[in-house]
């Protein structure tokens, strides 16, 4: 006997995720206002927005644990809301909120956990373990959950989501309110994840975490989807590639200069942003001005984010 | 029907319902295996409390069978037909567990379904709402058996079970009576915004239950109107089953009473169900 050859061809990788016109309206309000979005497998696909976008609800259409008025959604080939028990089977989801069980240990957290998918504790023992290991939590074992700082609950919550070893996990807001050494090291863990082949969706408000992590991005805002793409080409679709700021006193007769030499340059509070594909002109025009602090950086998602969703303030 | 009627009325359909088959809170629960790992959830947290938990099972009982048996039965002497401390020993089994239950659906399916969101976090997992608050039923009613346990054996301790091993059988109804009480228990948990609201259950359901049902005194000492308005209670009909199996008597309409027992714990789980879908959901 001997297997055929392997045919070497192309092909193109179903998407696990499809959404295609998904509408959420709460009374009159429109949460969720008709958006479509594909997720290939394997990448790590962000949602970026102001609060209440619609991020959150998007995520939790995706787990079947929001309805929608209209559109069609499916996660790993199986049609929502019918198939929302089957699809969380295979998902793991990272809450805004920690919601851990307050009255058991680190461990047993897990343990309990993969009861709720239906798998015996003997068949779960090892994965328990690894993914204590995993989250740098084997000490914190048999803590109680209570006594646990916050980044050592969200390290909790994430090894909790891998319990079912998930094809797909969700994480809303992932590093929101933790130190940086927190911060890297969920990066670090999640980067991991994407590399054996684990889809990753997420929303966050730090363009340093979409920028790094995320292979591609939606930018949301009142419920509809602006733009996508990855982080470079949203870069260089929406604003030029340098950003020099200013702060202090800009004159009037500066700022409109500054118009004329960029091809942007906005004024936000005592700062001026000038975003120009040719710095140098303006650096040399602007010489060592005492007056003022200037600032040269790379345009960065940041920027993006700002010209797509506006300066405003939203709460 | 002509033919203009029926276009209206299927565009009134598509209408109310867009392109989704939208849930609806009222769609029938499911019973399911899956309600059992809440179970094993309720009992590793409350095996880890069994102290504070065994005190007040079998302490309060002892307490009120030695207090009001013993000191209002020296007064009241028999009742009818019943020494004081067999005929109460008998009413309490039964209105201890309905407190028990009561507290475990109120206060303790709060505290999960509100400010701890273990519910959110099992709704994550492929278990449905259906599941959650079946398991929380069934523990209830198994809180509410134990406690029903717990004073039969101080009873009987006290020599207050002449019906001797024919008890037992108020075991299994103790159980359904459990579930005839968490329905409204949980309904009130997905209703309250907070732990002060269940004041207005306990005053207006659960205490007026434990004076006027037949726990303390005899249903035929009371005006005849109250006679009559407490037939429509629960509690009532458990303790019309449960006081004759422990004292040793014929039980007299029994599948009258169990059938009511029955009706409140169908009717209740499903708007339980229903009631903390409509909190839960998004």
């Amino acid at each position: 006997m001997f297997d055929p050859p392997m045919k070497k061809s192309v092909t193109v990788a179903a998407p696990v995720v499809r959404a295609q016109g998904l509408v959420k309206q709460f009374g009159q309000f429109r949460a969720v206002d008709g958006i479509d979005f594909t997720i290939p497998p394997g990448q790590c696909f962000g949602f970026l927005g102001p609060n209440g976008a619609g991020k959150t609800t998007t995520l939790k259409m995706l787990m079947g644990l929001a309805d929608f008025d209209a559109g069609s959604l499916s996660v790993l080939g199986q049609a929502l809301p019918d198939h929302a028990r089957a699809i969380r089977a295979r998902v793991g989801l990272v809450p805004q909120a920690d919601n851990l069980d307050p009255d058991f240990t680190v461990r047993e957290n897990l343990f309990m956990y993969a009861r709720f998918f239906g798998l015996r504790r003997a068949a779960v023992a090892d994965r328990v373990e690894a993914l204590l290991a995993f989250s740098e939590l084997a000490a914190k074992a048999d803590a109680k959950v209570e006594t646990l700082s916050g980044g050592l609950k969200r390290r909790l919550t994430i090894a909790r989501a891998l319990i079912n070893d998930p094809e797909i996990v969700i994480l809303d807001e992932p590093t929101t309110g933790l130190d940086p050494q927190v911060r890297h090291l969920i990066w670090a863990r999640l980067s991991e994840l994407r590399a054996r082949g684990v889809t990753l969706v997420l929303t966050t408000h730090y363009m340093e975490e979409a920028e790094r992590l995320c292979d591609q991005l939606v930018v949301m805002d009142h419920g509809r989807i602006l733009d996508q793409g990855s982080p470079k080409e949203l870069i260089q679709r929406h604003v030029e590639s340098d950003v020099i700021e200013l702060r202090g006193t800009v004159s009037e007769g500066l700022f409109t200069t500054l118009r004329s030499m960029s091809a942007h340059a906005e004024r936000q509070g005592t700062a001026v942003y000038v975003y120009t594909h040719a710095p140098a002109p303006i650096l040399e025009f602007l010489g060592d001005d005492s007056e003022l602090t200037v600032i040269h950086r790379r345009a960065g998602l940041e920027d993006v984010f700002l010209r797509l969703t506006g300066r405003g303030l939203r709460e | 029907m002509s033919r203009s009627t029926t276009n209206r009325i299927q565009a009134k359909r598509s209408q109310a319902s867009p392109s989704q088959a939208s849930r609806t809170i009222w769609a029938m629960p499911r019973f399911r295996w899956a309600a059992l790992a809440l179970l094993e959830r309720n009992f590793l947290v409350w095996k880890k409390l069994i102290g504070p938990a065994i005190v007040l099972n079998f302490g309060e009982p002892l307490i009120y069978l030695l207090g009001l048996g013993l000191g209002l039965g020296h007064l009241v002497g028999e009742v009818g037909g019943l020494p004081y401390l067999v005929f109460l020993a008998s009413g309490v089994v039964a209105s201890s567990a309905m407190t028990t239950v009561s507290f475990e659906g109120m206060y303790s399916v709060f505290t999960r379904m509100v400010p701890q969101k273990t519910y959110d976090a099992i709704m994550a997992t492929p278990m449905d709402i259906d599941d959650i608050v079946l398991g929380e039923s069934i523990w209830a009613a198994l809180k509410g058996l134990l406690s029903a346990i717990a004073i039969l054996i101080v009873a009987a301790v006290l020599g207050a079970v002449p019906g001797g091993w024919m008890a037992a059988w108020a075991l299994p109804v103790v159980f359904l009576m459990g579930l005839a009480f968490v329905g409204p228990a949980i309904i009130m948990s997905a209703i309250a915004g907070s732990y002060d609201f269940f004041n207005y259950y306990f005053v207006l359901v659960v205490t007026p239950m434990f004076m006027l049902s037949g726990v303390f005194f005899p249903l035929d000492s009371m005006p005849h109107a109250l006679q009559v308005g407490v037939q429509f209670l629960p509690l009532t009909h458990a303790i019309e089953i449960i006081r004759p199996l422990i004292v040793g008597q014929p039980v007299e309409h029994l599948v009258l009473h169990l059938a009511v027992l029955l009706f409140f714990a169908l009717i209740g789980y499903f708007f339980a169900v229903a009631m903390v879908r409509r909190r839960l959901w998004v």
